[in-house]
């Protein structure tokens, strides 16, 4: 094969480029640890309201032991369920989430906080928010005629106003 | 000139191609300003994701589909400088695509197939949606089939020789459909159909997803590849110059062709159903598939490069004043690299495995799709129609001029409309809504960008009637002189090409080399669903 020596330099920019951006993403995701939510984990939508962890009552904000909150919700159309949260700034949230019907996705606006809900499945993501505020949290997948009224409300408080975690059981708020 | 039956076939081919583009962009003109809300009586979600699903159909299915079938017939004619083989079977395959359009067509415009054109179940759409859809690709296939042949039985007639570039790139292409649309046949016939009849309950929406990511990224190269094709070949002519490296041009081709396929997960990155480990094995090859298409950028600016000095151009950048930019074809290449310069590097972003949350889903990747799509592989089309429509309809082009206005509207449309859509995006706007209703403050910083979104739709529409204007005009002049158009000319090499490496001038290692990268990075990923306990869901309407 005939390779021009400009050609052959050009292709040695190509390659370093590709390779630096290679780098930077394999560095993110081996040595920081930053996936995207991958949970391989199945449930049956039509029967939401019957899980152990899915049932109305047991959607919401809990703090866990170690300080960290977790956060269950139900996606449905056309609301995130419960439709109105609050978080402390600067902990780690762990969200699981489930759809009763068909594809959403949910991401709060300027922040990491994103993921597709699948029928069948159930997501799960961590992020840790920085800023107090008030947050919508919005659907971002064509689920219906009502797609566009899709949304709930976070609120995001400092620390410091936020009720320090009990030590023995998982509390609601 | 062309045989009268070829031009009968291509001119059936741009007619179906360019008549679905028409629609689908006066829909997009209703769909800015709809979501705009600036005209209170336009609102209507029914309408609006009718008017989407029906927009990306016509848009990326069918005028695609369409143009390129048409394309490739008057490419293998005119480059293997044989007459077509089995002009039947291309008849049937253009009717087999147009029933399907027609009857995919009914329910979208009835508002019963609204789940946009990337099916989206458990979302259910009436099941001629499905069923037309099919027949499309079905008789897309009859294309694939003559454009191999050809290939191949040229070469049992020259047997060492090249293939000539352009035709090389096209059976790339045929074998690259066929490959790709295997995934969504997968699952509109195993999944879709049976479901959408009632003979099936459920649909498992992870397995779905998955098949059509498959076929999502690849297709977005077989369209592009026609884009490509006019860039190597018709570009560097009619700026006055030559091919600057035509062995390259294989390479990339051959590379578009394997590493577009087994990447499809960039699409599902934020997806529960698939597992780290093969996103980001998805997300590397889908970085090496910007190889090819940096290849190209070099190639054809080079190729450029020395059409400008040989009229006069010096120094660093005076080639590039010096270029015809009066030429309608040398004119949208420009534009269109700089389309896919932009356009590259969102696209960047979006392959980034990590980065990928901040902007999945919203305005954002629609943004970047118009640019790449509409802009650089769309605006190489109509140049491509307005070199190629005096040799099909044996008349001239009308104006030489209203080309001009047309190609650089289309630019700075897109330009206008997808910067809007970018900074949306960054600023959390989810694509695919019909209205904003958050209340929240922080809907008042896209107002503007919403604003400037409707002036580039404006621009886009105008520029796109402009399109259809200047070819029917010249299609319907009388025939008092019709000219005998030139042969169709492809760009030559600049070092003459007598002989290439097999590997250069055939598929079949490709082919295996693409069955294994597909094996390891889709074989378990599908597999899984057989394996691991799945719950299906029912139909949902909408």
């Amino acid at each position: 094969m005939h390779i021009h020596p400009l050609e052959r330099r050009w292709i040695y920019v190509v390659l370093a480029v590709i390779g630096i951006f290679l780098l930077a993403i394999f560095y993110t995701a081996i040595a920081r640890n930053i996936h995207p939510p991958s949970h391989i984990e199945t449930i049956d939508s039509a029967s939401l309201h019957l899980s152990e962890e899915f049932a109305e009552d047991k959607l919401g904000v809990w703090t866990q032991p170690d300080g960290t909150i977790k956060v269950t919700l139900v996606a449905a159309r056309y609301g995130f369920y419960p439709r109105e949260i609050q978080l402390p700034a600067g902990t780690q949230v762990t969200f699981r989430i489930a759809s009763a019907d068909v594809l959403h996705g949910i991401h709060i606006p300027m922040t990491n906080m994103g993921t597709m809900v699948v029928p069948g499945y159930v997501s799960e993501i961590t992020t840790t928010f920085p800023k107090p505020g008030e947050y919508p949290m919005l659907c971002n997948e064509y689920c219906g005629l009502g797609h566009d009224h899709m949304w709930s409300k976070v609120t995001v408080v400092a620390k410091e106003s936020w009720p320090a975690a009990p030590n023995a059981q998982p509390v609601r708020r | 000139m062309l045989a009268i039956e070829i031009r009968k076939l291509a001119l059936s081919h741009f007619a179906v191609a360019f008549g679905a583009f028409a629609l689908a962009a006066v829909m997009g003109f209703y769909q800015v300003l709809e979501r705009s809300d600036l005209i209170p009586a336009l609102q209507s979600p029914g309408v609006y994701f009718a008017s989407v699903s029906t927009h990306g159909v016509l848009m990326a299915y069918v005028l695609t589909t369409f143009f390129i079938m048409g394309f490739g017939y008057v490419t293998a004619v005119s480059s293997l400088k044989m007459p077509l083989w089995n002009l039947k079977w291309a008849w049937i395959g253009f009717w087999i695509s147009t029933v399907g359009t027609g009857l995919a067509a009914l329910p979208l415009l009835l508002g019963r197939a609204s789940v946009l054109y990337t099916f989206y179940p458990p979302v259910q759409a009436h099941a001629l949606f499905y069923i037309g859809a099919t027949l499309l690709v079905v008789g897309s296939w009859f294309w694939c089939v003559i454009m191999i042949a050809m290939h191949r039985q040229w070469k049992e007639a020259h047997p060492g020789e090249p293939v000539p570039l352009p035709m090389f790139a096209t059976t790339a292409n045929a074998i690259l459909w066929l490959w790709t649309s295997a995934g969504v046949a997968a699952e509109v016939l195993f999944q879709l159909v049976p479901w959408s009849l009632g003979l099936k309950d459920t649909v498992d929406a992870g397995l779905a997803r998955t098949l059509f990511a498959w076929t999502l990224h690849p297709i977005v190269y077989f369209w592009l590849i026609p884009a490509y094709i006019a860039l190597y070949s018709f570009v560097p002519k009619a700026a006055g110059g030559k091919l600057f490296s035509h062995e390259l041009g294989r390479a990339a081709f051959v590379m578009l062709l394997v590493l577009s396929l087994p990447i499809g997960f960039h699409h599902l990155y934020m997806d529960p159903e698939q597992s780290a480990g093969f996103k980001l094995s998805h997300g590397a090859l889908t970085f090496l598939v910007a190889v090819p298409t940096l290849l190209t950028a070099f190639t054809v600016t080079a190729s450029l490069e020395m059409a400008g000095r040989s009229k006069g151009g010096t120094g660093l950048f005076g080639w590039i004043g010096a270029l015809p930019w009066r030429n309608s074809m040398v004119l949208a290449g420009i534009l269109a690299a700089a389309m896919l310069v932009l356009g590259g590097f969102g696209g960047l972003v979006n392959a980034s495995y990590a980065m990928n949350a901040m902007v999945h889903n919203t305005a954002w990747v629609a943004g970047h799709f118009h640019l790449i799509f509409g802009g650089t592989t769309i605006i190489m089309y109509m140049a491509t129609a307005y070199y190629l429509w005096p040799h099909v309809t044996g008349k001239p082009l009308g104006s030489s001029t209203l080309p001009l206005v047309q190609l650089w509207s289309w630019f700075w449309g897109f330009v206008i409309l997808t910067t809007a859509w970018h900074i949306l995006g960054l600023l959390g706007q989810p694509r695919r809504i019909s209205t904003v209703t958050y209340n929240s403050p922080l809907t008042f910083a896209w107002d503007p960008y919403i604003l400037t979104m409707v002036v580039g739709g404006t621009v886009l529409t105008f520029s796109a009637g402009l399109f259809v204007y200047i070819l029917a005009k010249s299609y319907r002049q009388p025939e008092t002189a019709p000219i005998q158009a030139d042969e169709i000319e492809y760009a030559e090499s600049l070092d003459p090409v007598t002989r290439v490496h097999p590997l250069l001038n055939g598929f079949r290692v490709w082919n295996i080399a693409i069955a294994v990268l597909m094996l390891v990075n889709f074989g378990y990923p599908i597999a899984q669903f057989f394996l691991i306990k799945t719950f299906g869901s029912v139909a949902w309407g909408y």
